[in-house]
C-alpha cells in the first residue's frame, strides 16, 4: 500500500520535473541554422572532394608525379601532363576527378609531395545528373583564381 | 431565441467556422510549439511568422489523391473521417461560451457531450477495421480499449462535478462556481463543501481527456514506431485531413469541458469582467498545456496506459466520488 502510493507521487513529481525541463527550453534561444538563408562554415579539418592548390601566380603547383593517381583506391582520378616546349618539367594539362567513385580517404591528399592538394569547403553537391559529379579540377582552380 | 432557419444557419457557420479555425491554427501552435521546446524555430517561412503555413497545409491535402485501398470496406471507409471530425462539431451546440454565447442551452449537456464524445471511439474502428490493413486493425483496437478503459474515471470524475452543482446543464454547472477562484470546483475551499481531493479529480479528469483524444502520451492508436500510422494508415488527402483536424477540434471541446467543469468557466477568479474573454483565456491556457505535455513527455505502452486507468485512476475517482457524495450528505 506505501509502495502503491509513493509510486504515484514519485512519478507525477518526475512529471513535473520533465515539464519544468521543456518550459526552460522553451524560452530559451533556438539553436539551428536555418539552412538556405544561413549558412555553417565549414571547419578547418573538413573533407569535401579535392581541389588542386595554385602558387602565386595561380598555376597548379602540381609536377604529374601521378602519385595520387596510383594512390587512389577506386581509381577515380585521371592526371595527364604534356611537356611544353623548351622546358624540362611536365606541366598538368588535365586533372579529373570522378566524384561519383570517392569515398573520401585522403589517400591522394596524403601521398602528395608537392602539397598541390587540398580538401575543399564543398558540402552543397546534390545534382540529378551524374556528369556534374565528373569534376574538371584545373578549370576549378581558374575559376578560384578569378 | 426564435428557432428560425437564419439563426441555425448562423449558428453552424459560426460552430462549424470555430472548430475548423481553431483545428488549423492549433496545428500551426503545435509546431511552432514543438519548435521552441526543441530549440528550433518551427514553420516560419510562409507569410509572416509562418501563419499561412495551415491553409496551404490544406490546399495541398485537397489537391491529393483520396485512394481507396483494394478490398477495404468503402462506405465505412468513408465514413470513419467524417465521424471522427463530425462530433466534434456537433459538441459545440450545447458549449456554452459565456451566459449568452450558447447555441442551444440544452438540460443534460454533459451527458450530451459525452453521447457525441464517445462516437470518437467508434470512427476510429471503423477507419482500421474498413482499412483492410493488419497495422490499422490493431491500431483501431488499441483505440477501443484505451477509450473504454479511459471514459470509465472520465464519467465518474464528472459524475462528481455533477453531484456538486446538482444539475447537468453545463450554465448552472457554471453558475455553480461564481464568486472568486475559492468557488471553482477544483479548489477545496467551496462554501459548505470543504473536499481536499477535488484537485486530484482535475488531475484525473485532465488526463482522460488527454486519452480520449488520444493525444501524447496515449496516442497509442497512431503509435507510428510500430503501427506505421495506426488507424490513418491507408488514409491519404483530405481524409488524413479530416482525422487531424478532428484531432484538434476534439482537443478543443476536451479544454472546453476542463474550463466548464472545473475551472469555472468565464466567471473570473477574482470577480472582475466576468465574461466570454475569461473562458478563452482558460480554454487556451489549457491547450497550451495539452500541446507542452505531447512534446514532453514519450509514449506510454499499452500495458502502462491500461494499469494507469484500471489501477490508478479508476480506483480514484471511485474514491472521491465516494467521499464527494458522503460530503454533500453531512454538510
Amino acid at each position: 500500500m506505501v509502495t502503491y502510493f509513493s509510486e504515484i507521487f514519485s512519478g507525477l513529481w518526475s512529471l513535473i520535473i520533465g515539464l519544468s525541463i521543456t518550459f526552460r527550453e522553451f524560452f530559451s534561444p533556438t539553436v539551428t541554422v536555418h539552412y538556405p538563408y544561413e549558412q555553417v562554415v565549414m571547419p578547418e579539418r573538413f573533407r569535401g572532394h579535392i581541389q588542386l592548390k595554385g602558387d602565386e601566380e595561380g598555376n597548379p603547383k602540381c609536377v604529374v608525379c601521378m602519385m595520387c593517381q596510383r594512390a587512389c583506391p577506386s581509381g577515380c582520378i585521371t592526371v595527364a601532363g604534356k611537356k611544353k616546349e623548351g622546358e624540362k618539367k611536365k606541366t598538368l594539362s588535365k586533372y579529373t576527378l570522378d566524384f561519383t567513385k570517392c569515398s573520401l580517404c585522403g589517400s591522394c591528399v596524403e601521398s602528395c609531395n608537392f602539397d598541390a592538394l587540398e580538401f575543399s569547403k564543398e558540402y552543397k553537391l546534390a545534382s540529378t545528373r551524374k556528369e556534374d559529379f565528373i569534376m574538371d579540377l584545373m578549370q576549378r582552380l581558374e575559376e578560384q583564381n578569378k | 431565441m426564435e428557432l428560425t432557419f437564419f439563426n441555425v444557419a448562423v449558428a453552424v457557420t459560426i460552430a462549424i467556422g470555430f472548430a475548423a479555425i481553431n483545428a488549423a491554427y492549433l496545428v500551426w501552435a503545435e509546431r511552432r510549439g514543438a519548435g521552441r521546446i526543441q530549440r528550433r524555430p518551427g514553420p516560419n517561412i510562409n507569410g509572416p511568422l509562418g501563419l499561412l503555413q495551415p491553409p496551404l497545409d490544406g490546399i495541398k491535402l485537397m489537391a491529393k489523391q483520396l485512394i481507396i485501398p483494394g478490398g477495404a470496406d468503402k462506405a465505412l471507409f468513408i465514413a470513419a473521417p467524417v465521424l471522427a471530425m463530425a462530433p466534434a462539431i456537433v459538441s459545440f451546440v450545447t458549449l456554452p461560451f459565456s451566459d449568452t454565447i450558447v447555441a442551444h442551452n440544452l438540460n443534460v449537456g454533459v451527458l450530451a457531450i459525452f453521447a457525441f464524445a464517445s462516437l470518437g471511439g467508434i470512427s476510429l474502428l471503423f477507419a482500421g477495421w474498413s482499412s483492410r490493413n493488419k497495422y490499422a486493425v490493431m491500431s483501431s483496437v488499441r483505440a477501443v480499449s484505451q477509450a473504454i478503459a479511459y471514459e470509465i474515471p472520465m464519467l465518474v470524475t464528472v459524475i462528481t462535478v455533477v453531484m456538486i452543482a446538482g444539475t447537468m446543464n453545463l450554465t448552472d454547472i457554471v453558475a455553480a462556481q461564481k464568486g472568486g477562484i475559492w468557488n471553482w470546483n477544483i479548489f477545496p475551499f467551496k462554501a459548505g463543501l470543504f473536499n481536499p481531493l477535488m484537485t486530484m479529480s482535475f488531475l484525473i479528469f485532465f488526463i482522460c481527456a488527454l486519452a480520449e483524444t488520444n493525444r501524447a502520451p496515449f496516442d497509442l492508436g497512431e503509435a507510428e514506431s510500430e503501427l506505421v500510422a495506426g488507424f490513418h494508415t491507408e488514409y491519404g488527402s483530405m481524409g488524413f485531413g479530416l482525422f487531424f483536424m478532428g484531432e484538434y477540434a476534439n482537443i478543443v471541446v476536451g479544454a472546453c469541458l476542463t474550463t466548464l467543469l472545473f475551472l469555472g468557466g468565464w466567471s473570473c477568479p477574482f470577480g472582475l469582467f466576468p465574461g466570454v474573454w475569461w473562458f478563452l483565456l482558460k480554454i487556451y491556457v489549457i491547450i497550451a498545456t495539452i500541446i507542452w505535455i505531447r512534446w514532453t513527455f514519450p509514449r506510454t505502452t499499452i500495458y502502462g496506459l491500461l494499469n494507469l486507468s484500471w489501477k490508478i485512476l479508476i480506483p480514484f475517482s471511485l474514491f472521491n466520488l465516494l467521499l464527494t457524495a458522503g460530503l454533500l450528505k453531512v454538510f
